[in-house]
């Protein structure tokens, strides 16, 4: 009985032969930062009854991976974890567990590559566990003890893990020549849905947690404490989600240029075709091409990456200030 | 039906040389053997071949069987599919034109090459790492891990998590069998509730798993303290190879190397 699949998130494991040699050790790299940071911050805080927490809570994120809902068609949703992970155990408990996770699926069950396997750390461990306890964590603490707060953020952060893992993915194929027309819009329309299971899942599992045992996530994530939470907005939770978005934001801008100016194979296509004028061309209106008229170049496309990012983190501020001084008002 | 370690975990117990080998020499060959396939540049088709015959000898040497080991390996080719576009995308000798409505792909021949040799290289390592898995059973891949200097917290946290992979994988089986019975379904009548309520259920059963798991994990960190458990990771050190294990290691690693200077020399 070989029914794996089921255990696996859909297209995020890259299997190995895909991914260009270089772009495999940059991600090896990087992952092994990641790692080393997060065994050094652990081991600093570790009590020794987490060795084997950690171990079995590896174990649960895989088996909870298995736990599915009918969508339709015969295709089902279910959980990556990564932002549950970081939200239950704290940024670099979560980014070791995580990175097991994905290197038994590897290594077991040979989901997803050896060589790859640094990319798809960072994407399913890493990256997944920072964004849901420096994006999500700071938020919740912010919005102070409300259910719709949890509700909302738990939601948002889960589904900004799974598209940010998703456009990682992308990233990295395209930097190994893949066409970027293609990668892009399929990696990210599929998980734009795939995402939306992981909100609905992550909400409801800290609801249940928080519900049952609240004793036992405020021990490994203060944010989730009432005590803390209601605390009026204090300086590290502003500087948390301002230092993880820009993190974001200036790590993202800094790589659009990298999915390359040139036009790639399908575009090219579809200039030969002359029909790249016809498509998509009033989404693009604002920034045109990504640049900015009157600059030229990568320079160009970073900035205008980095402005775009800053109003959609702008805007996500915004709301929650708004909604969190509401929530005073009321109370 | 439980799902255990015996039908999830795919090491196949045998006696073959290729068993008997030393988790370390496997392990390293089979980097250098996945690694060696990505260097081969696309289009050398004798020199991937050639790197495909010496992983069919192993698996013959391994007595797992060629049959299963490629069955198993077409997991990995659903993702072929974002590969076929390079048919299409990259620039090169027009060999065919794919009308599709208005527009009309053309496919070229280098397109073609880059695409059939990720799909090729990619289905080769595969059987590499299947290769391993079926001949070195988990905790030798650990200790393989160890010697090759991952450090002990994350050894730590590999073996715990593959301890309790497959009791977590029941439990959670066990709940979805649950929810199967609890959810009578009658023919032609609409059932199931609302998608949300679907995400909201298995996000319930996924919060009972965590506290389950915690406090499992409390009970395994009683059980450990009980046997002694004082806070210090203790690890085998690993022996020196032999010379034999050496040679092989040796001969495996200059032969890849062969290959891929061939590819680039040649």
């Amino acid at each position: 009985m070989w029914n794996t699949h089921l255990l696996l998130p859909l297209g995020m494991h890259i299997p190995d032969g895909f991914l260009s040699v270089p772009v495999a050790l940059a991600w090896w790299v990087l992952t092994v930062i990641a790692v080393g940071f997060a065994l050094r911050q652990v081991g600093t805080t570790l009590h020794e009854h987490q060795i084997p927490l950690m171990g079995v809570m590896a174990a649960f994120i895989f088996a909870a991976q298995m736990l599915n809902f009918p969508v339709m068609g015969g295709t089902s949703g279910h959980l990556l974890g990564g932002a549950l992970a970081a939200l239950l155990l704290g940024p670099w408990a979560a980014v070791l567990v995580m990175a097991c996770v994905v290197a038994l699926q590897a290594l077991l069950f040979q989901d997803g590559g050896l060589l790859a396997l640094g990319a798809n750390i960072f994407n399913m461990g890493v990256a997944t566990a920072l964004i849901g306890a420096y994006v999500g964590a700071p938020l919740l603490r912010m919005l102070g003890g409300q259910r719709w707060g949890l509700v909302l953020v738990g939601f948002a952060t889960a589904w900004l893990s799974v598209m940010v893992a998703a456009t990682l993915t992308s990233m990295q194929l395209v930097l190994s020549g893949l066409s970027a027309a293609v990668v892009f819009p399929a990696m990210l329309f599929v998980h734009l849905f795939i995402g939306v299971g992981e909100g609905l899942i992550t909400v409801a599992a800290l609801g249940f947690v928080l519900t049952t045992r609240p004793d036992l996530v405020t021990t490994m994530a203060s944010y989730l404490n009432p005590a803390t939470m209601q605390r009026p907005l204090d300086r590290r939770s502003v500087l948390g989600v301002t230092g993880g978005g820009l993190m974001f934001a200036v790590g993202a801008a800094l790589l659009s240029p990298l999915a390359s100016g040139d036009p790639d194979g399908l575009e090219r296509v579809a200039e030969d075709q002359g029909f790249l004028d016809r498509a998509l061309d009033p989404f693009f209106n604002l920034l045109p091409d990504y640049t900015l008229p009157g600059l030229d170049g990568p320079i160009s496309t970073i900035i205008a990456g980095l402005i775009g990012l800053f109003i959609v983190f702008g805007l996500v501020y915004g709301l929650t200030l708004l909604l969190r001084g509401r929530n005073q008002e009321r109370v | 039906m439980a799902l255990s370690s015996h039908t999830l975990d795919r090491y196949i117990a045998g006696q073959s040389p290729l068993h008997m080998l030393d988790a370390r020499v496997k392990l390293s060959l089979t980097l250098a053997y996945i690694l060696a396939l990505a260097l081969l540049p696309p289009g050398t088709w004798l020199l991937t071949a050639l790197a495909a015959s010496l992983l069919w000898a192993a698996v013959h040497w391994s007595q797992v069987g060629l049959r299963t080991i490629l069955v198993r390996a077409f997991v990995a080719l659903p993702f072929a599919l974002v590969a076929v576009t390079l048919v299409f995308s990259v620039p090169g000798q027009p060999i065919f034109s794919l009308p599709l409505g208005p527009w009309v792909l053309t496919a070229s021949d280098t397109g073609l090459v880059r695409f059939a040799s990720i799909v090729l290289k990619s289905w080769l390592s595969v059987q590499a790492a299947l290769l391993l898995t079926a001949t070195t059973h988990f905790t030798q891949v650990l200790y393989a891990l160890r010697a090759l200097r991952l450090p002990t917290l994350l050894v730590a946290i590999l073996s715990f998590a593959y301890r309790y992979l497959f009791v977590m994988i029941d439990e959670a089986q066990r709940m979805l069998r649950a929810r199967a019975c609890r959810s009578a379904e009658v023919a032609g009548q609409r059932s199931g509730g609302s998608l949300v309520w679907r995400a909201t259920v298995v996000g319930q059963m996924v919060g009972t798993l965590f506290v389950r798991s915690y406090e499992r994990s409390e009970r395994i960190y009683v059980a450990m303290l009980a046997r002694g458990f004082t806070g210090e990771l203790r690890m085998l050190n690993p022996r020196t190879l032999t010379q034999r294990e050496q040679g092989i290691l040796l001969v495996g690693l200059a032969t890849l190397a062969g290959l891929v200077l061939i590819a680039y020399v040649v």
